[in-house]
This record gives C-alpha cells, structure tokens and sequence, in this order.
C-alpha cells in the first residue's frame, strides 16, 4: 500500500514537472541559453582586442586613434557609443560608428576608407574595425540610448531612416516592416523587435554590436544591416553608406531611453 | 602568437570559480572553403591550470570544442591574493600561457 501511494506521488510529481516544461515557451528556452552564455561572452575577446588597437601606432601614418572624435571630443570614448549615429561638423555629414571609424583610421592614421569599405567582413582592417566597435560599445554599458536631434540633418537622416524602414522591394516584396514593424513576431524561434517603436532595454539597436555563437564572430550594426538586407533579397548596402547611417538614426532615435548591453552574446 | 586569454578567478568560501575564455578559430577540418578545398584541422588539443604552480586541472580537447572556447572550473583551497595559471597547446604546436590573481 505505501509503495502504491509513494508511486502515485512519484507519478503526479512527474506530471506536474511535465506541465511546467510544456509551458515554458521556446523564447523562455532562448532566453535561458543566452544567460548561461553570457557569463562567457567572447564579446570580452573583441573587446580587450580593440582597446589595444585604438593605442596602437598604426597605418601609413604611425598614429593612434587615441584623438579620435566619436562626438564627444577627441579621445572621448566612454559615452560615445549611445550618442551614435550623429551630425560632424568637419565632414559635413552624419555617421554612425563604423563610418566615423573611417573617418578616423583616414584622416589620423592615413588608411583608404574606400579600400577598407570594400574589404569583405572579418578581413583585414574590417577585423579591426569589429573588434574596436566591440570596444568602444562596451564603454557605454548600462547607459541609456540618447542619440542628438539638434541639428537638421540628424532630423532629415531619421525620415530617409523610416523611408528605407518601410521601403518594400526585391524578388519578395520585403520591407524592414515586414519584420520588424508590429510587435510578437518571430523567425522559427527568434523573436523579431519591434523596430518601428522603442523595443526596450538592450533589444534591437541597444544589443549590437555582438557575439554571434552559430558563426562565432563579431558582428557590428553594419554587418547586422548588410545581412537583413541579404534576408530581404535586396543588393547589398555599402559598408558605412548613408542608408545604413539612416537605418542607424530611426532605430537609435525611437530607442532613446532604452539601456545598452553592447556587445551582447546572439545564438 | 595567440591572442591573450580573460581569465577570471573569485574567491568564495574555500573555493575559487575560476572563469576563462580563449580566442582560438578551433577549426575542425571539417569544412570547406568557398573553393571546396578542406580547410585543416586547427584547434586547442591540451589545455592545463596550476593554481600557485601546483597542477589542478589537465584537460584533452577535440575539434568538437566551439570557437572561443569558455570554460568554467572551481579550485578548492584557493584565496583571493592567489596565482592561477591557465595554458593550452594546439595541434600546430603554438601555445600560450596566462595567469590571473585570484579576487
């Protein structure tokens, strides 16, 4: 009799572990898998790399980028990350991290931006640039998105960014909206931020760069543009190119207030 | 020569959790490149720790091991103020060798 009873027990204890495994979402599992990484997030890798490499005396010129002006002033880097992309007054232009990195490596150390834009991904100066966007991202950790609507053009880079948000085109008829414009969307069991609205803290633009597990790499905001551009069938952007800065604007802009948790760790 | 290892190591109790990361490719000889040519086999095959120079851990990896392998061991008896050192050896031969002050 007591076996029977223990058994009986030991059956509804099974039953309700069950239960509870069933109701534990696919997302709940991801999200999971993404905490017991994150204590080892090779991200640190990237980042202890691209901290070296801004001290490095580099390139035609032998300099650093220890004068680098990401916004803040020169060699100001804490902070900067949540500023990007912004409006610079010496080229004119707005610029999101990897492009004012260009801009950097040509005017201080006297690389070819054109020649590194063109150099195929985790190649060459690419690897640099991944490895110091991983870096100077960390510095801003835990800071809250806050990216400058002062000046004009950063106000007219936001409409070209919604533009080309809703733009839909290719063999599919895609958009960035299709994805990413209404809020429980999801690709087999990744859930997909809702882009056209503040996602919250460290999803969507407060999460990248980051740490790709399934490739092992390092992935800036362009290299995560370029390959949602590839996902829509659309030609792929230039490295740094005005509508990847745009895209960068209207996403940064709407997730003002959202804390960043670059470089975070992806599947 | 290897890229340094972040290796992290913090007391509780009378036991240290010693924490590091590695930057290695880890190729498995398995793939190809965009030529179909195999690319060689290339990945982190020994890997030890010494806690204070005394041996804790010797440890015999495989290419079934991830790229930037993370691994995660606890030494008892270890303080804060304490030296762990961390190296591994891969099959090419290169090798490399860090330490870190237990906090």
């Amino acid at each position: 009799m007591t076996t029977l009873l223990r058994l009986t027990a030991l059956a509804l204890a099974a039953t309700a572990a069950l239960a509870a495994q069933a109701q534990k979402s696919a997302a709940d599992g991801i999200a999971e898998y993404r905490k017991m990484l994150e204590d080892g997030n090779p991200a640190e890798l990237f980042e202890a790399k691209g901290e070296d490499l801004w001290q490095q005396a580099r390139g035609p010129k032998k300099a650093t980028l220890q004068r680098c002006d990401l916004g803040l002033g020169p060699g100001v880097v804490k902070g900067a990350w949540v500023q990007l992309p912004r409006y610079f007054a010496d080229t004119g232009r707005v610029q999101d991290l990897e492009s004012r990195l260009l801009t950097c490596m040509a005017t201080l150390q006297g690389f070819d931006a054109a020649q590194i834009a063109r150099t195929p991904f985790d190649q060459g100066e690419q690897a640099t640039l991944a490895a110091l966007a991983a870096w100077i991202s960390s510095q801003s950790r835990g800071m809250k998105m806050a990216l400058p609507q002062g000046h004009a053009e950063e106000r007219r880079f936001y409409e070209l960014g919604k533009r080309a948000f809703f733009y839909r085109g290719g063999p599919m008829d895609f958009s960035c909206a299709s994805c990413h414009g209404e809020a429980g969307k999801r690709i087999r069991l990744q859930d997909l931020p809702q882009l056209s609205t503040n996602p919250g803290d460290g999803v969507g633009f407060a999460a990248w760069p980051a740490y790709r597990v399934s490739s092992g790499e390092m992935w800036s905001m362009q290299r995560r543009l370029n390959d949602c551009f590839r996902q829509q069938r659309f030609p792929y952007p230039g490295f740094a190119s005005d509508v990847t800065v745009a895209l960068g604007v209207y996403m940064g802009v709407n997730a003002k207030g959202a804390e960043s948790i670059a470089p975070a760790i992806k599947r | 020569m290897a890229d340094p290892m972040r290796i992290r190591a913090q007391a509780a109790g009378d036991k240290a959790t010693v924490r590091v990361l590695m930057s290695h490719e880890m190729e498995t000889g398995q793939r190809k490149d965009a030529g179909g040519k195999t690319i060689p086999a290339w990945f982190i095959q020994e890997v030890s720790a010494t806690h204070n120079g005394k041996p804790v851990l010797n440890a015999q990896w495989g290419p079934s091991i991830s790229k930037n392998p993370f691994l995660q061991f606890v030494v008892r008896g270890a303080k804060a103020g304490d030296k762990i050192a961390v190296s591994w050896v891969d099959n090419r031969g290169d090798k490399r060798t860090d330490e870190a002050t237990v906090s």
